[in-house]
């Protein structure tokens, strides 16, 4: 593209040393150095940057990034990009400057001329990413001098400020997911958005691999309908597999079509160690308690130390401990997603300030803002994933010349090896990021139910339109008439509700929303995030039963599920402290401080990310290799020394299953390495086929690294008759029909059919004026599942809610990849006792709650203590 | 089917419950069945509740009336009742007689044939439902029982009502069970729904407030195969 406007910017692009970093703005005080600017001249002969900028960046004594210019430069060229680059490295500069610096040269607008709409739209997976460019872009728009309006959309934006940016809309709206999909159903969406050039997505990498991100997706592809040539930016952490994102950012008509990539890449290694403790480590568990002390000292060498874990319950239990050796007082605090609101951004802004000396953190750290001058990352158990660990790292805010500092802390032996493998991994800069999956059914109809919201839609435009979309980029006719059904009828094959349709088919061939109750229903209703029902927490005197002493403070949220398994007195942990349960009335659950510092019920809540594949086969490749056990800490070397002598180590690409017998019972224990998710199902499926041979399987517990089942009969008896052999055992048929008849019953797919049931429609998140508890919620969907499997099994919404469930909670393609790869590769070992690799699972069993399947036994075992206090037969009076 | 063969052999057991000198079978499945009497008592069927909801815009599937009516035909063969008490809420509103599909309505009356029928009032249907045979009653006194859908706040000896929509939840070993319940102490009961689509209520909530009395309070949680009879200290809230 010719150069357009002036060529002062040329002047500016000497080439020349960096000197100073773009401050508020580009937060780039990270781990690389641009050591010299490319020679722009030449690269990018057509990029124009207006006088204005020339001038700023003059007077500031700074000068533009190579990425920067670069991106400037595609965009200016008609491109959509996708930007990958570290956190910090001045993306969100990057991102706007096309907005910028076309805004800048705009002509104004006369009195009298009519109003333009958005120009540039910006989505970040945080209401408080939203806020925060707000902030740090109103700044050097201010300072240059644009006549540029910035505004922010979200949830907490009041009615009147949404109504006033309908009539003027912003320049820049800054807005979220969820906001897009509602301008997007409301009647003037088309005039709103007629005049937007840029969609600019922050984050990227965390948005598509949920159905926020289908949600997205489907939006955009709308938006595109609305302005053919509308480009998108979008701003990425480094990911697996980039060409994926490409295709996210742009039409796939034609199909495979990809932005334009750019990739920042640099920097001095992390510095990264594994806790060589002193102490000994830990069979099983994840508390990592055992290092405290050490820790603490870590604490006490640095300026600021973030602590990562990967549950709330680690995270409440390692600032206890912190707290509890703290014998300086230093200033530790704790950030996790259940917290209050109020304390958690108490704790962002002591952070900010540098008050801090230390932060136990969970994911909601994870994303978003830089936080201080953080000199330390602390990464307590293993990190599941080397990409997580990466990002974590990244959090260290580290002046160029030095190298970020990492300290893993393994909780147990096998975290160890994950932590050595995740370790070596980062060096590689390896990538592990999930694979993007297709598009949700029940997101497509809440979609198409919106853009009926907005204008009347042709079916076969609309498909045509969704398909643009990357997650539905292979959606057949078929399917899209289905979900259309659905939205209009509920799709059964009962034909009963016509005549309460919510949409229907015109004889203009276009579908139109048949009330406006609907589109009020649509918008109250609409996201993806399905809050996990959750109580407040709120402080009482101990003993009260909470009706005197409403004025307590509240501490946070907790799940309902949870708070239901305790009964009045029990002690659990919860925001840094210790608490006696005292009840629940209506929707809080009332708690006093508990004597002593010992919780008696361990606080399951909160993310657990299982193993990733990658990471799984680095440790299965260290096992196999006796050389690489030299970098491993002695004891831990050890323990896979011993393993050789009394049974054997798996080969890399083998599963070996030994089987003992211990106490009245035996043990079948395998060690795939798949995560927990994939061995969960395993286990289900492994213990209905045992049953059918006659090994009368008592239960089984799964880790990330391995698997035992218990039984009455004599497994290892059973496989050397090959009664069954273990290859039949383990055959991938196990996915048929076994998946089938378990997943049926299972509390896991009505979990997954609750949350398509909400975001598809089917049933209402809320109602104008009235709020559903959850508890309400949930009954009926497991009542609405039970109905439809047994009347309609293969219902849209039944075929969306198995395809979730074997995705997500199931990780059943996993499953189906391990089991094609042991075939033929499964060694036996059957042993008198059971071998030190079987002991760290081994001490899982008891300790894991297992859900859902045995409650007749529970309830059993109840009504055996009221025969025995009351005696059997008739209860009378 | 094996289904009435276990029930058969656990009839001697706990689901035997006195209410007021009389002996009723707690079925697992949720009904009531007196054998003296040849009486079988069910609540709150709430027949076409689906499309009552989807007249409100929310399309949950149309088969709630189906499954219903299979589960009671079930009992019904089972028991071969003379007498039949649908202790109101039978629909989940006034119209819903009038919507309920032509197989649904045929496959209710082949039910209702040659036995007595009774439809209690209840609160979601105040009125006799449209063009069914059976007997439309406000409340309905056998020997030293009183079928009513609503239990009355002043306490009535063999009051057998439902309304309430009754639950009962125990903890063990950490873990929670929560089922639906009959719940009873000795002089009243209060059944549980029946319907495909009926949620539930716990029996610690205040509105069973005064109804019972506590020190021989139970709650008959309904299993798969059996009824498990549970006394009130056991008993969680929530």
């Amino acid at each position: 593209m010719a150069d357009r406007r002036g060529s002062g910017g040329r002047k500016a692009f000497r080439s020349r040393f960096v000197p100073i970093l773009l401050g508020d703005l580009a937060l780039p005080r990270y781990l690389w150095r641009v050591t010299e600017l490319p020679r722009l001249a030449d690269q990018n002969a057509a990029v124009v940057l207006p006088e204005p900028f020339v001038k700023w960046f003059g007077e500031k004594g700074w000068s533009p990034r190579a990425h920067q210019i670069d991106l400037l430069a595609k965009a200016q060229a008609g491109q959509s990009v996708l930007l990958i680059a570290p956190t910090g490295a001045g993306k969100t500069l990057a991102g706007f400057l096309p907005s910028l610096t076309e805004l800048a040269v705009r002509p104004r607008r006369k009195p009298g001329q009519a109003r333009r709409g958005i120009h540039t739209l910006y989505i970040s997976p945080l209401k408080a990413l939203a806020v925060d460019i707000e902030r740090n872009l109103g700044k050097p728009v201010e300072e240059i001098g644009l006549p540029v309006t910035i505004e922010t959309r979200t949830g907490d934006t009041p009615a009147h400020k949404r109504q006033r940016q309908k009539l003027a809309p912003p320049d820049i709206l800054l807005t979220t997911p969820e906001q897009l999909a509602l301008l997007i159903a409301a009647g003037d969406a088309r005039r709103f958005f007629e005049d937007l050039r840029y969609v600019v997505l922050d984050e990227l990498h965390s948005l598509v691999t949920s159905k926020r991100g289908h949600l997205l997706a489907l939006g955009l592809a709308r938006l595109r309908s609305f302005v053919p040539g509308l480009q998108t930016i979008g701003l990425s952490a480094t990911v697996a597999e980039p060409d994926e994102l490409r295709r996210w950012l742009v039409s796939q008509n034609p199909p495979g079509d990809m932005a334009e990539l750019i990739t920042v890449t640099g920097g001095a290694k992390p510095e990264i160690s594994i806790l060589d403790s002193e102490e000994r480590v830990p069979w099983a568990g994840h508390s990592a308690r055992y290092a405290t002390p050490e820790i603490y000292s870590e604490i006490k060498r640095h300026k600021t130390t973030l602590l990562f874990v990967n549950t709330r319950s680690q995270a409440e239990l390692l600032f206890q401990e912190l707290w509890r050796v703290n014998e300086d007082t230093l200033p530790i605090a704790l950030h996790h997603g259940s917290l209050d609101v109020a304390q958690r951004r108490r704790v962002e802004k002591a952070m900010g300030e540098n008050a801090l000396r230390a932060i136990v953190a969970t994911s909601t750290l994870d994303l978003g803002i830089d936080w201080g001058d953080v000199d330390l990352v602390v990464h307590v158990g293993a990190p599941k994933g080397a990409s997580r660990l990466a990002q974590r790292i990244g959090r260290a805010n580290h002046r160029m010349d030095e190298p970020s500092k990492a300290i893993l802390i393994p909780a147990n032996r096998f975290e160890v090896l994950e932590c050595r493998a995740a370790l070596d991994a980062n060096y590689l800069g390896a990538q592990d990021t999930p694979p993007l999956v297709n598009g949700g059914l029940d997101v497509l109809a809440q979609h198409v139910l919106g853009c009926a919201c907005g204008a009347p839609f042709r079916a076969d435009d609309l498909y045509q339109e969704v398909r643009t979309a990357a997650p539905y980029a292979g959606l057949d006719r078929p399917t899209f008439d289905r979900v259309v059904d659905f939205v209009a009828t509920g799709g059964y094959a009962l034909k009963n509700y016509e005549r309460y349709a919510r949409i229907r088919l015109n004889k203009d061939g276009l579908w139109r929303v048949s009330n406006p109750r609907v589109a009020q229903q649509y918008r109250l209703n609409v996201g993806t995030i399905i809050e996990v029902p959750a109580l407040n927490v709120r402080y009482v005197k101990a003993g009260s039963k909470g009706a005197a002493s409403h004025g307590g403070r509240v501490l946070g949220k907790i799940e309902e599920a949870f708070l239901e398994t305790l009964t009045h007195g029990d002690t659990f942990m919860f925001a840094g402290k210790v608490l006696r349960f005292e009840g629940i009335r209506e929707n809080e659950c009332f708690v006093s401080n508990a004597p002593g510092s010992d919780a008696k019920v361990p606080y399951y809540g909160g993310g657990k990310f299982p193993l990733s594949t990658y990471l799984a086969e680095q440790v299965r490749i260290m096992l196999d290799d006796p050389q690489r056990w030299k970098k491993l800490p002695e004891q831990v070397a050890d323990w896979l020394r011993f393993q050789s002598d009394k049974s054997m180590l798996p080969k890399r690409d083998d599963l070996l299953i030994e089987t003992f017998p211990r106490g009245n019972r035996h043990y079948l224990v395998a060690y795939p390495f798949e995560g927990r998710l994939a061995h969960q199902t395993l286990g289900m499926l492994l213990t209905r086929r045992l049953d059918r041979a006659g090994a009368r399987p008592l239960g089984f517990v799964a880790t990330d690294y391995a698997l035992a089942i218990w039984s009455l009969g004599d497994m290892g008896a059973m496989f050397k008759a090959r009664k069954p052999s273990l290859g039949a055992l383990f055959d991938q048929d196990m996915l048929g029909d076994d998946l089938e008849a378990w997943l049926a019953d299972s509390w896991l797919l009505k979990r997954t059919f609750r949350n398509c049931a909400l975001i598809s429609g089917l049933i209402e998140k809320r109602h104008p004026g009235q709020e559903k508890s959850g508890r309400q919620v949930t009954v009926s969907t497991d009542l609405i599942y039970d109905v439809l499997r047994s009347h309609e099994p293969d219902h849209i919404l039944l075929q969306a809610t198995r395809a979730d469930a074997a995705t997500g909670l199931l990780d059943v393609s996993r499953l189906a990849d391990m089991l094609s790869r042991i075939q033929g590769r499964i060694m036996h070992k059957a042993l008198e006792q059971i071998s030190p690799l079987a002991v760290p699972i081994m001490l899982e069993i008891g300790k894991m709650p297992v859900n859902g399947e045995a409650d007749e036994t529970l309830l059993m075992d109840a009504a055996t203590l009221v025969e025995e206090a009351m005696g059997p037969g008739m209860v009378e009076t | 089917m094996n289904f009435s063969l276990a029930r058969a052999s656990l009839t001697a057991e706990a689901d035997l419950v006195g209410i007021a000198g009389e002996r009723a079978v707690c079925d697992p499945r949720g009904v009531l069945y007196f054998p003296e009497l040849k009486l079988l008592a069910v609540s709150d069927l709430h027949l076409e509740k689906g499309s009552s909801l989807a007249r409100r815009g929310t399309l949950i599937p149309p088969y709630d009336t189906g499954a219903t009516l299979l589960r009671l035909q079930a009992v019904i063969s089972d028991y071969q009742p003379s007498i039949v008490i649908s202790l109101g809420d039978s629909f989940h509103d006034g119209g819903g007689a009038e919507r309920m599909h032509s197989s649904f309505r045929e496959r209710l009356e082949a039910l209702m044939a040659g036995r007595d029928w009774f439809w209690v009032a209840g609160n979601h249907d105040p009125e006799a439902p449209a063009d069914l045979p059976g007997e439309t009653v406000r409340e309905l006194a056998i020997g030293s029982l009183l079928f009513r859908h609503e239990p009355s706040k002043v306490r009535v000896e063999g009051e057998i009502s439902g309304h309430l929509h009754p639950c009962a939840r125990i903890v063990q070993q950490g873990r929670s069970v929560r089922r639906r319940c009959f719940a009873g102490d000795g002089g009243r009961m209060i059944m549980p729904a029946f319907g495909a689509y009926t949620g539930s209520l716990n029996v610690l909530d205040s509105a069973y407030a005064g109804l019972f009395r506590l020190e021989t309070l139970m709650a008959y949680m309904l299993g798969t195969e059996r009824i498990f009879a549970i006394s009130r200290s056991m008993l969680r809230p929530g």
